[in-house]
């Protein structure tokens, strides 16, 4: 039996393939193989030698079996690793193309500055890009002869032949949606508006659409001291440096009084604007309080509301912000251009997770 | 509006610095655009002493000189012919920046000899051209400071330059007494009265005056005028010329440089006339139109019928107010001059000015508003002025019209002030403020100075206190929230959809366009655009005349000038409005994708290839779902003429509301747009997607099942030219508890089935909800499938 079980537990362990293997396996354990047979032996044997013999038997059956199933595992992994062997692939090849969308910095900005305002209690408004004159000027204290309508330089709207009401206009600002807001909701309020401005304007530092963002804030008691306050408050958050100087200036709108200029701390080295250091100053709104007449044009009594009004530019702060130098760029779809200065989809401004990465 | 710091001088007595002139004026509302302050680079020098001078041992153009100075005898090589004992000289130091060689000087030395330092000429400090020799002053001590000495001998030359600029309600600002006043009552010094001259006519003035009935209303208020004869004219003095250079006007004349001084010092246009060369009376009057006249620029302007203009017996000699004629204005031979000042319409200005392009001076301030209660004491003042300068004999006064101040009074609410501008502002510094800017206070109400047309009620008044009292100094103070707590979301549900419509495209791998909202005529056809009323009646280019009916033809002019840059491969998208009309509110806010070329460069798994429909329509169907469009729809043709008409459809809750559109773009809109192609698009209507029923953030509850789901494969055969949508929802209608989901997974046409067939083979989901299904319950369902999809259809079970 020793020599039976010498010979097997060799000739498996240089078995080269499972075909041997199976071959062996019918050999020694199978219905007719060696060992089966010598089982059968085992009913011709006295209990004695029974009792010797079978639990040998069984013993080698096991063993071989074992083996049998070691012997397998072991050709099957070498087969494995031969075909791994020779699935090997050049990782270092490029993966298949996938695009990457980006946001443009307008709409990034725009909704940063919501974050902002919404803090601040601020909704958001919006109105036509196409308005009414009365709208755009006359409601907002903007009479027909006043310099300031031949300033904006204002696109308008042809007029057919027989339709003798004024021209409108392509809003020249943002501050018609506070009349419109007024009109709809009244006091108390606090509103932005975002959105598309228009003037005949083209050259390098000027297109003829542009991104405002209006702000308006309508209570018993807003003074111009809260004006400044969210004002300087927006800017640090914005430009996200905590003390930003900011320079307030009596200045002159119509549809505001008293009015202020607003401007930045900067400072210009070799050619590089910086934010929020230097002795120079950069202007970046017109605010003021809300003029009683362009209250009263949108319905709300001046003698019981009051409150403030700004307006600044989107793209403006855009580019001071991420630095980006050429305004019409803006507008021109280059595609580099989109992928350089844009931002990711899931780069959504928070005020708790950061506005900017 | 520019003017030197020794011109306020005149106006205000103040010991305050530019510095502190220029950091106020533009606190004040007057910003400063630049301050020219030539002493700033001669800080460094001082003056010297040659003691004493002689031959440099060897160069024969130089001298070799002691000079005494501040910090002792110094030893200085100087080449200018002028070096010599005994002259006051001006020392530029070793360390010193020299200006106008553009050196900082360091100890020298000259052919063997040490220098140490420089004496300078005019032209080294920038002060003239002058370099024919060392600058030699009558006087000064040694060590005196250069710009004192100027200071103290030749002003002009250490005069700072202010520029500021003037808002357009700002009309006082505009002469540089109105500028001392209001930094006199920021407390910046005392404004100097302005000494009223009298000039009593020595005879009456030959020259008449007239306004038309029709030119009194809204046309002259009032005009006055004198003759001063005899007088001689040539240069003005040079105090006037030197004022005049400094801000940037050439001094032409005595008698002109008058009326140019009160323009800028008291915001007082006035014109004289060479009487001599004016025939007969002066009458105001309108054009008829068609008249022309020489200006004093020696430009031929021609007249619209209404404009207000001067003319004498001959005809126009004068645009009122704007500008003089070149045939009656004075020269170096003027004897006799009239002088005029007047009050004109401001509105009738702006008009002719802007008509006839005009920017002068007294354009500029007569459309603004001049203070018309001056006008006859301007005829004093200018008159003595021209008496000072050229001599002469001054007539008496002729006026036609009337002085008109248009007198008011506003009620000041120091109150409301303190809450308008939360600044604890007293009520006496108020009044003070008011009073210093000139105006009456009479009880709680302010009489408007007839200077200031732009106060025109109680908020100007205000306006007026915080500027002067500064808000600059203004302290913020805290908004307080309108509501307690954690701030609520303040989105609108379109608005949110707009971000998440947005964010999605580029997550989806588009990049974000911004393009003008005004596209092309022809552009703007393609696309159901281009008619007059959507039509600009001024644009600032044939590219940009017509409101944008889509947001397409913006993305495919961006796409060909991204492809002109040889970016062949380009997904687009824009967020925005588009525009049906040109009513307020005719516009529609979309987002448009554009794909063109192929999903991206040539790779080495071979997995780019050409965009298709199917990309369109799967990032339609995305973006769609992040704005919550409900998942079920209709897929209609019909689509507007730019896309391809067998390959777009419209994706659809019914036939009248349209979600939005995806397809091919037709190859004639991309040729005319210069695209190349292929080119999917799809454009999506936000605020069409209905807004969710349902209130709150609770989900249904999930139903999991348990039992075994079955899947069966079909295979129809059906025509052409019937739609898988169709065939997909009739295997759906077959049993709709039991069918969970129909897949169409393949398409096969023609071949064996023969021309105008195809077949589509469908996977059908079986979930079974209460029992295991058997092969009996499955075969019965698919009997009903094949039932319902051959009544649909007309199709046959492929055999």
């Amino acid at each position: 039996m020793d020599d039976l079980r010498a010979k097997y537990i060799d000739l498996i362990a240089n078995a080269a393939d499972e075909a041997t293997l199976e071959d062996l396996r019918v050999k020694a354990v199978g219905k007719k193989g060696e060992i089966s047979l010598q089982m059968r032996e085992l009913g011709k044997m006295s209990p004695e030698e029974r009792q010797v013999a079978g639990p040998k038997l069984n013993a080698l059956k096991d063993e071989i079996n074992a083996a049998l199933g070691a012997k397998k595992a072991a050709l099957a992994d070498a087969a494995l690793n031969e075909r791994l062997r020779a699935e090997w692939l050049d990782v270092t090849l490029p993966v298949r193309a996938s695009r990457t969308g980006t946001i443009h910095p307008i709409s990034q900005v725009t909704e940063e500055i919501t974050a902002i305002f919404a803090d601040m209690g601020f909704s958001v408004a919006e109105g036509p890009q196409i308005d009414t004159d009365w709208y755009n000027f006359d409601a907002l204290n903007i009479p027909s002869h006043h310099p300031a309508r031949a300033e904006m330089d204002t696109f308008y709207m042809h007029r057919a032949e027989g339709d003798n009401r004024p021209p409108h206009v392509l809003r020249t600002h943002t501050s018609p949606v506070q009349i419109r807001h007024m009109e709809k909701y009244g006091a108390p309020c606090r509103v932005i508006a975002p959105g598309r401005v228009y003037r005949a304007d083209y050259d390098q530092t000027h297109t003829p659409m542009f991104h405002q963002v209006e702000g308006l804030a309508i209570d018993k008691d807003i003074s111009m001291a809260n004006l400044k306050w969210v004002l300087e408050e927006f800017f640090a958050a914005f430009f996200e440096i905590d003390g930003i100087k900011t320079r307030f200036r009596a200045s002159h709108f119509p549809f505001t009084e008293p009015s202020a200029e607003v401007d930045i701390q900067c400072s210009w080295v070799d050619g590089q604007l910086k934010i929020g250091e230097g002795d120079d100053w950069l202007e970046v709104l017109g605010s003021g309080m809300v003029h009683p007449k362009v209250l009263s044009a949108a319905g709300v009594n001046p003698d019981e509301w009051q409150g403030f009004a700004f307006g600044m530019g989107i793209d403006r702060i855009s580019m001071l912000k991420y630095g980006i130098p050429d305004l019409r760029a803006f507008f021109d779809s280059d595609l580099r251009w989109l992928r350089h200065y844009g931002f990711a989809s899931l780069d959504v401004p928070t005020l708790h997770g950061g506005l900017s990465r | 509006m520019k003017f030197t710091l020794s011109w306020l001088k005149e106006h205000l007595d103040t010991t305050a610095s530019v510095d502190e002139i220029a950091e106020a004026l533009t606190d004040l509302g007057l910003e400063v655009e630049g301050v020219e302050n030539p002493a700033a680079k001669l800080q460094a020098f001082t003056l010297a002493k040659v003691v004493h001078a002689e031959q440099h041992p060897d160069a024969d153009r130089l001298r070799v000189c002691k000079v005494m100075t501040d910090e002792g005898e110094k030893q200085i090589v100087c080449g200018a012919p002028n070096a010599r004992e005994g002259i006051t000289v001006v020392l530029a130091k070793p360390g010193d920046y020299v200006p106008g060689i553009d050196v900082t000087l360091s100890v020298g030395n000259i052919r063997g000899v040490e220098s140490h330092g420089m004496m300078a000429s005019e032209r080294e400090l920038e002060l003239s051209d002058e370099h024919t020799g060392i600058i030699e002053l009558p006087s000064g001590e040694v060590g005196q400071k250069f710009t004192d000495w100027l200071a103290a001998n030749d002003p002009a030359k250490v005069d700072p330059v202010i520029e500021i600029a003037i808002t357009p309600n700002r009309q006082d600002a505009l002469g540089v007494h109105g500028i001392a006043r209001d930094l006199a009552a920021r407390g910046l010094g005392k404004l100097k009265p302005m000494k009223e001259h009298k000039v009593e006519g020595a005879f009456p003035c030959p020259i008449g005056l007239s306004i038309d009935e029709d030119t009194r209303e809204n046309g002259c208020e009032v005009f006055a005028g004198r003759l001063i004869r005899g007088v001689k004219n040539g240069p003005s003095p040079k105090w006037l010329q030197d004022r005049l250079r400094a801000i940037g006007l050439r001094p032409i004349s005595a008698l002109v440089d008058v009326t140019n001084f009160f323009t800028f010092d008291r915001n007082r246009p006035l014109h004289v006339f060479d009487a001599g060369k004016v025939q007969g009376d002066l009458r105001i009057h309108r054009a008829k139109g068609g008249e022309t006249l020489v200006g004093l620029d020696e430009r031929t302007y021609t007249f619209s019928d209404g404009q207000v203009v001067i003319s004498d017996d001959k005809g126009i000699e004068s645009i009122a107010g704007i500008m003089g004629g070149l045939d009656t204005g004075c020269t170096l031979d003027t004897t006799d001059v009239f002088l005029e000042a007047a009050v004109w319409d401001r509105i009738q200005i702006a008009h002719t000015g802007r008509a006839l392009k005009i920017n002068s001076d007294a354009r500029y301030r007569n459309e603004r508003g001049i203070d018309p209660a001056y006008n006859m004491q301007a005829m004093e003042d200018a008159a003595q002025m021209i008496l000072d300068l050229c001599g002469g004999e001054a007539s008496e006064i002729v006026v036609a019209g009337e002085v008109q101040t248009n007198p008011r009074a506003y009620k000041l609410n120091p109150a409301r002030v303190v809450s308008l501008v939360g600044m604890d502002i007293p009520e006496s510094t108020q009044r003070q403020t008011l009073t210093a800017l000139g105006f009456r206070m009479e009880g709680d109400m302010a009489h408007v100075p007839s200077w200031r047309h732009d106060v025109l009620g109680e908020a100007d008044l205000v306006e007026e206190v915080a500027r002067i009292a500064s808000l600059t100094k203004l302290q913020g103070k805290p908004l307080p929230r309108m509501t307690r707590g954690v701030p609520q979301p303040i989105l609108s549900p379109i608005q949110k959809r707009e971000q998440m419509a947005r964010r999605t495209a580029a997550a989806l791998g588009y990049n974000e366009c911004v393009t003008y909202s005004f596209i092309d005529s022809a552009s703007a056809a393609l696309f159901g655009g281009g008619d007059d009323a959507s039509m600009l009646a001024n644009p600032i280019s044939s590219e940009m005349s017509h409101m944008r009916p889509d947001l397409l033809p913006g993305l495919l002019q961006a796409a060909a000038r991204n492809q002109a840059r040889g970016f062949m491969d380009l997904a687009l998208f824009e967020c925005g409005h588009a525009f049906q009309g040109g009513e307020p509110g005719e516009q529609q806010l979309r987002i448009s994708g554009l794909l063109v070329g192929r999903t991206g460069p040539k790779d080495v798994h071979g997995a780019a290839r050409a965009v298709d429909v199917f990309d369109a329509k799967a990032d339609a169907e995305a973006v769609l779902a992040a704005i919550g469009a409900p998942a079920k729809v209709q897929i209609l043709r019909g689509g507007e003429g730019w896309w391809h008409p067998g390959r777009h459809g419209r994706i659809c809750l019914g036939p009248k509301k349209v979600l939005g559109v995806f397809g091919e773009l037709h190859p004639k809109v991309l040729a005319e747009m210069d695209v190349k192609g292929p080119a999917v698009a799809f454009t999506l209507y936000p605020t069409e997607v209905p807004l969710p029923r349902k209130s709150g953030a609770t989900r249904a509850a999930l139903k999991l099942n348990d039992l075994q789901a079955v899947e069966r494969d079909f295979a129809f055969v059906v025509d052409a030219d019937v739609e898988a949508l169709t065939l997909v929802n009739a295997a759906q209608g077959a049993d709709k508890t039991l069918i969970d989901d129909v897949r169409v997974f393949d398409e096969f046409i023609g071949g064996s089935l023969g021309e105008g067939k195809k077949s589509l083979a469908i996977t059908v989901r079986l979930q079974p909800t209460d029992k295991t299904l058997k092969e009996k319950d499955i075969e019965a369902v698919a009997a009903k499938i094949v039932e319902k999809v051959t009544k649909a259809t007309g199709g046959t079970l492929r055999g």
